[in-house]
């Protein structure tokens, strides 16, 4: 099995389902020649030409509600937004229009796209190139919203979601595009959405994390467990709708909890996670459910590290979640 | 009457020549990239004051098609009246409609080929109705009942009409514009023949989605019409004061388009323009924005009362203009039509409204589960639990 970046894993994805479905088109700024800012879309253009690989004008807003009207043609449009923190142009469009197309034409009209977006810092980015703003999303009904962390799921989940019924955000977490290398299998395959992954199996305390934090998690629960501490890591890989099964089953078993992202504190997936997770199995818990998050500031650039969830802030929480 | 009336809101001078002296700097010569896209600042025209057609410009329609979309615009006009009435009666929630502006609209749903694609604003009901859509699911989305085609989801005059070629509407300016064009646009890539058009106000010429369309349509040669009603008015802030230009065609020249301009109360003249752009977009010359100069002559809809912004001698300047009453002058100056004739159109359209509105006022309001349907194909885990909290709930039963 040959080992593969996330980008080359997404790519692989791309040509894969471009062959094997003339409807597939690719739009965005810079994905047709030079192949994405980050390469996602690199050889793409070759192959498949200018009609399926095209590069727009700069405007997010124009390529999604583009992207909509090919999508209620009858293709099956992949708009590459540059970075997550630009896709507020296109929040109107996405909105509005793309989460309630099914619901508003009582099931005459569906529009299917999968939006592809790098997200999430460490990449010395600034306010701009950093946030991770899923929730914004999530809030949302009708949008099914997937971020893998590893080049396997990468590959498997954008073929699920751009083969899945529903309009997808795919958030690309950037600082692990190169850094996250695995096996790839040649061919066809799916990663079903609305599954999480236990990443690795513990049963003291549950930790709950998705992107580039996935590592940061890793990281910390092996630490923990120098201390004595066994903690189960879930990787969600699809934020919405979530697999609230594993996590219950998790948290029945542990009784405790952390969850970590990136994206500021208040209003985030965290909150919305530990809710569910007090209906449904509020009297297994043995200790308070913790956040450990991004704050709730613009994203900063000198201190993007101190910004970040990392597992030198996750340690102490599993510590003392585990101990309370 | 003056020449003012007659041009529309923001006509205060006539530009009769593209400007081609504009540069457009390419970006290695300076030198522009071609000719300058064709605008029209004269306001095309076929029906004339004196209700003859101008042989020049005359699309030679046969009479009994005339007649046909004469008794559209009618009933268009006369299902609005009543409509109005439901809602002061408080048995329907709200109406939009195109008072004044039904030749904008029946003139150019007409001149789309059967293959052509509606992507509609709001005040589109007639091209809708002039597609095949029954009259009782209209009626049905008024009441947002069972059979309303979108299940009581959206509020009255949001309709759908999918089977005739005609989008979803939606209230957000504009959004319907970048999807006309995409949708357009995916068809040329796969070389099927066919064009869209997308109405909106002038209002929605300042939003983002305008600039959008225009600019992808242009760049990529999108067959796109693009229907600007310019009707004068956006809720209460007239065209003077949504764009600084003279024109809203003029709009064309910097996304290197073709505009046009043409009086929107002759439905020949509309019939003949989105003809003429439809025809061209086929040949492969891309998209055109026409300007249709027309009169919102109700408020913006039923919530909203124009005497508190504008005058009514604007308001009779522009019933001196009606596209109904210019038409029916036609028409009984050829000896087409008569007063037991506008009759008959007028009371058929009533009794067959009246009974649709019955049927509708007896069909029950949507299921309670039917809320949960169509958020995504399969119903995830969350809503199920939604669906089946609000069905063990107090109004499970016998609600409304």
């Amino acid at each position: 099995m040959p080992q593969m970046n996330m980008v080359q894993a997404i790519n692989d994805a791309l040509r894969l389902e471009m062959r094997r479905n003339d409807k597939v088109v690719i739009l965005g700024e810079d994905v047709g020649k030079v192949g994405g800012v980050f390469r996602v879309t690199a050889g793409l253009y070759d192959e498949f030409g200018e009609d399926r690989v095209i590069d727009t004008p700069l405007s997010e807003g124009g390529i999604i509600g583009a992207a909509i009207g090919m999508a209620l043609y009858g293709l099956v449009p992949i708009p590459e937004i540059q970075f997550a923190d630009f896709i507020f142009p296109a929040y109107d469009q996405i909105v509005s229009e793309l989460a309630k197309f099914r619901y508003r034409s009582g099931g005459e009209y569906v529009s299917k796209l999968v939006i592809r977006t790098p997200m999430g810092g460490g990449i010395r980015g600034g306010h701009y190139h950093s946030q991770s703003p899923e929730s914004q999303f999530i809030h949302v009904a009708g949008l099914k919203v997937v971020c893998p962390t590893n080049p396997y799921d990468a590959k498997g989940l954008l073929l699920a979601s751009i083969r899945d019924p529903d309009p997808v955000l795919f958030f690309e977490p950037k600082r692990i595009y190169r850094a996250a290398k695995g096996e790839v299998p040649e061919g066809d395959y799916t990663v079903p959405l609305s599954q999480a992954s236990v990443v690795r199996p513990g049963k003291h305390l549950t930790v709950i994390s998705w992107g580039a934090m996935i590592y940061e998690a890793l990281d910390a629960a092996n630490q923990a467990a120098a201390k004595g501490i066994e903690a189960e890591v879930i990787d969600l890989r699809t934020l919405w709708p979530i697999d609230i099964d594993t996590i219950v089953e998790s948290v029945k078993k542990t009784g405790r909890v952390v969850v970590v992202h990136e994206a500021p504190k208040s209003c985030g997936l965290g909150g919305e996670i530990i809710a569910m997770i007090n209906e449904k199995c509020f009297t297994h818990l043995e200790a308070p459910p913790v956040r450990v998050t991004g704050f709730d500031t613009p994203f900063p650039y000198t201190l993007e590290l101190e910004y970040l969830p990392l597992a030198h802030r996750i340690l102490p929480a599993i510590v003392e979640t585990a101990a309370y | 009457m003056s020449n003012s009336v007659l041009l529309g809101i923001g006509e205060t001078k006539t530009m009769s020549a593209t400007p081609t002296t504009t540069s457009h700097a390419a970006a290695e010569s300076g030198a522009r990239k071609g000719e300058p896209p064709q605008v029209s600042f004269d306001v095309f025209r076929v029906l004339r004051d004196d209700g003859t057609l101008d042989p020049a410009t005359d699309p030679k329609l046969a009479d009994e098609h005339v007649v046909d979309l004469y008794r559209s615009m009618v009933r268009t006009r006369v299902i609005d009246e009543r409509l109005v009435v439901l809602q002061r009666q408080g048995r329907i929630g709200f109406h939009i409609g195109s008072l004044g502006e039904e030749a904008t609209i029946i003139g150019s749903a007409a001149a789309a080929r059967p293959q052509d694609w509606i992507f509609p604003c709001y005040r589109e009901f007639g091209a809708l109705l002039l597609r095949g859509m029954p009259l009782q699911r209209y009626v049905d989305n008024m009441f947002g009942n069972a059979n309303d085609p979108v299940r009581g989801r959206q509020m009255p005059d949001h309709y759908t009409g999918r089977q005739y070629k005609f989008g979803s509407v939606s209230s957000p300016i504009g959004t319907q514009i970048t999807q006309a064009v995409g949708f357009a646009w995916a068809a040329k890539m796969k070389k099927d023949d066919l064009a869209t058009l997308t109405y909106f106000g002038e209002g929605a010429t300042s939003s983002n989605e305008f600039h959008c369309g225009m600019n992808f349509a242009a760049v990529f040669k999108a067959p796109t019409i693009f229907l600007c009603r310019n009707n004068g008015w956006a809720i209460s802030v007239p065209a003077s004061k949504q764009s600084a230009s003279d024109t809203f065609a003029e709009k064309a020249i910097a996304y290197g388009m073709r505009g046009v301009r043409c009086d929107g109360n002759d439905l020949f003249a509309v019939y003949a323009t989105v003809r003429d752009a439809i025809a061209r977009a086929a040949a492969g010359e891309g998209p055109t924005l026409v300007e249709l100069l027309t009169y919102r002559l109700s408020g913006h809809s039923t919530s909203d009362d124009p005497k508190a912004y504008r005058k009514e001698q604007e308001v009779e300047g522009w019933k001196l203009k009606d596209p109904v009453v210019r038409m029916r002058a036609y028409l009984q100056k050829k000896g087409l039509w008569s007063e037991q004739k506008q009759a008959q159109v007028e009371e058929e359209t009533d009794a067959a409204l009246k009974a649709c509105v019955k049927a509708a006022e007896e069909t029950p309001a949507p299921s309670l589960e039917s809320m949960f349907d169509d958020v995504f194909a399969e119903m995830p885990w969350h809503l199920r639990e939604q669906r089946d909290e609000l069905l063990k709930g107090p109004r499970a039963k016998g609600h409304h």
